[in-house]
């Protein structure tokens, strides 16, 4: 089915002609009153007007958040757990208006945003609410009559900047566990999609305490460094690229709070000769699980962009994998039928196709794509890029830098030894993939590659309850996992004496 | 820190005219940092001059009227690429960049060249 772009007559997603900044449960102007235009990359198209916010709005967004944060902190958990639970609800009944709306302005296929985006982000709150409740602090007898007690306490306010791939699944990953943990939140959208965080907190604003999480939208270099290097934060997160992440970092340092980055990677999906031992689903399975480097036009920081396939089955395996692709649809986001929609941006698809260029001047084969994708009609002025094959060797460019598009890079192994080093020879840890009939190989091979997280026998799945984050550059932290509580708060002893007894020392 | 390739990188016309902007209006240099990674990773990220504070894990690729321009020294072996052109492209910027004009913000374009000699492992 198509749905309806969001604002047209019928469609299930009104929009309103501007937009505001979302703080202290209210929508705010931004104070110089200056905005400017969202577009969906499907069209080039206007879909609203959003706040061009200055510093000043972030001090706004803070005082409110740090007027809620004592009443939010001292919640019980229970409570907390409640608000969570009321905001997966809100969520789940406008799931097909949050779906076409992050569909629109991000270019994702509505089919991914059905499963995977909105559904994820349901789970997500309620993973949380039950993590928050089911937390409990430790004590420990230390001596007979001398206990220590420990308690999780919330940090207070945090800043959390997010990126445009998945702006609402993104936004929940870091609200979630900031929320549960009893934290308030100033959160920056990215630039190039401000407008369906907006449609989210349009829907739970009426479950949610005025001051808990405040959206402030506007450019980085102003608003986002305005935030990072605030004294009034006490811990900033961030996902997006290496030196925006070290510049976190470095504010984070400089006030003396906490900080969690997560920065990409350059993953790499390892199928080893034994996929081919048998024509079965598990050979299907696995060459989708190669096809899911075009998963959300390969806009992941988990993106399967590097292929490393056994030699001996490299012929057989590719052709069937060339097959799966050349099968690919691309359109309209709003079709259910559609796979991959347009890359986010013009500026993204420029960026995919200097280097389709680059993987070319170094002596990298095409085998199949290359170039922007004629849709035609309505969306030919849209941002989309052929799904991409490139055959080459992993010192290339192609094999060690973040596309961000659907641009995959294929390579060859002999053995394990080969395929472990290949795998490794990056500067990124985020994801990786290991397929084989082999358990014994699964788990040597997992343990070995220095990635965060290692999919065996499977791609791209996110549930929460998976610790996910990186090693290497990839970053520093985890989340998706009840462990982000620890990232989100601070710990209070309390150390007891049951003793009358002086200590005897004056 | 490495002084020691001071000329790996040019810059565009519109580089250079959003350079002068932004130096007028910041009154002081501007600096570049080549990022690398997810979102807008690729691109330079241009702050106040002395901004990101650089160390010895970074490579000074040279200097544009004045504002230094640096890779990170694991990104710059990763990309082996001699020689850097800094331009302008229309869309904002990403992070905490500055932008290069209205809607405009910076690229980093590299010339395309062979692959250097391979180790001998990777067949």
């Amino acid at each position: 089915m198509r749905y309806v772009p969001p604002g047209q007559p019928d469609s299930v997603v009104p929009v309103e002609a501007r937009y505001e900044n979302f703080i202290g449960g209210k929508w705010i102007a931004p104070t110089d009153g200056k905005y400017r235009v969202d577009l969906s990359p499907a069209t080039a198209g206007s879909i609203t007007e959003v706040p061009h916010s200055t510093p000043a709005d972030i001090e706004l967004a803070l005082d409110a958040a740090h007027a809620a944060k004592d009443a939010w902190g001292e919640m019980p958990a229970a409570g907390r757990a409640e608000v969570l639970n009321a905001i997966a609800d809100a969520i789940e009944k406008n799931k097909e208006m949050l779906a076409v709306a992050e569909s629109w302005e991000n270019g994702k296929p509505v089919r991914e945003t059905l499963a995977a985006d909105v559904p994820l982000l349901v789970d997500h709150f309620r993973y949380f609410a039950a993590a928050a409740r089911a937390e409990e602090g430790r004590s420990t007898e230390i001596e007979k009559d001398l206990v220590a007690y420990h308690f999780r306490e919330p940090l207070g306010v945090v800043g959390q900047i997010i990126p445009f791939n998945f702006p609402l699944l993104m936004a929940g990953w870091k609200l979630a566990p900031a929320l549960a943990a009893g934290n308030c939140s100033v959160i920056k959208p990215a630039s190039p999609t401000p407008w369906s965080i907006l449609k989210l907190m349009e829907t739970i604003e009426d479950v949610l305490p005025p001051g808990v999480i405040n959206v402030v939208n506007g450019p980085g270099g102003q608003i986002g460094k305005a935030l990072a290097t605030n004294p009034r934060i006490a811990k900033i997160s961030f996902t997006g690229e290496t030196v925006t992440g070290r510049l976190i970092m470095q504010y984070a340092a400089q006030n003396l709070i906490p900080s969690t980055v997560e920065l990409g990677g350059k993953s790499p999906n390892i199928f080893f000769g034994d996929v081919m031992a048998r024509d079965d689903d598990f050979l299907s399975k696995a060459v989708e699980g190669l096809v899911l480097y075009a998963f959300n036009k390969g806009e992941v920081c988990t993106c399967p962009s590097r292929a490393l396939i056994q030699e001996d089955i490299y012929d057989e395996f590719m052709a069937r994998c060339l097959d799966r692709i050349a099968a690919i649809k691309q359109g309209n986001p709003l079709d259910t039928e559609t796979q991959v929609g347009p890359q986010v941006s013009a500026d993204q698809l420029e960026k995919i196709a200097s280097y389709v260029e680059i993987g070319r001047g170094e002596g990298a084969e095409v085998l199949t794509g290359g170039q922007r994708a004629a849709v035609g009609g309505e969306f030919a002025d849209g941002y989309y890029f052929q799904p991409t094959v490139l055959r080459g060797d992993n010192k290339m460019r192609v094999f060690q830098e973040e596309i961000f598009g659907p641009v995959l890079a294929a390579t060859t192994f002999r053995d394990d030894a080969e395929a472990l080093a290949i795998a490794n020879d990056t500067l990124y840890g985020l994801g990786a993939g290991v397929w084989t009939r082999d358990g014994t190989r699964a788990y040597q091979m997992g343990r070995a590659i220095k990635a965060g997280r290692v999919w065996t026998n499977c791609y791209h799945q996110y549930p929460a309850g998976a610790a996910f984050g990186g090693y290497k550059i990839s970053g520093i932290g985890r989340e998706n996992h009840r462990m982000m509580l620890d990232h989100y708060s601070q710990t209070k002893n309390l150390l007891v004496s049951y003793s009358n007894k002086p200590l005897g020392l004056f | 820190m490495s002084q020691t390739e001071p000329d790996r990188v040019t810059a565009t016309p519109a580089a250079r005219e959003a350079i002068a902007r932004l130096r007028a209006a910041e009154g002081r240099p501007v600096m570049f940092a080549q990022s690398g990674g997810c979102c807008a990773g690729s691109t330079p990220m241009c702050y106040p001059g002395g901004e990101l504070l650089v160390g010895d894990a970074d490579v000074l690729l040279g200097e544009i009227d004045g504002c230094l321009f640096y890779i990170d020294r694991r990104l710059d072996e990763a990309w082996h690429q001699d020689q850097f052109i800094l331009d302008v492209v229309a869309g904002e910027p990403e992070g905490f960049s500055l932008p290069a004009g209205d809607n405009l913000h910076f690229v980093t374009r590299t010339p395309v060249c062979a692959l250097p000699a391979a180790p001998a492992a990777a067949g």
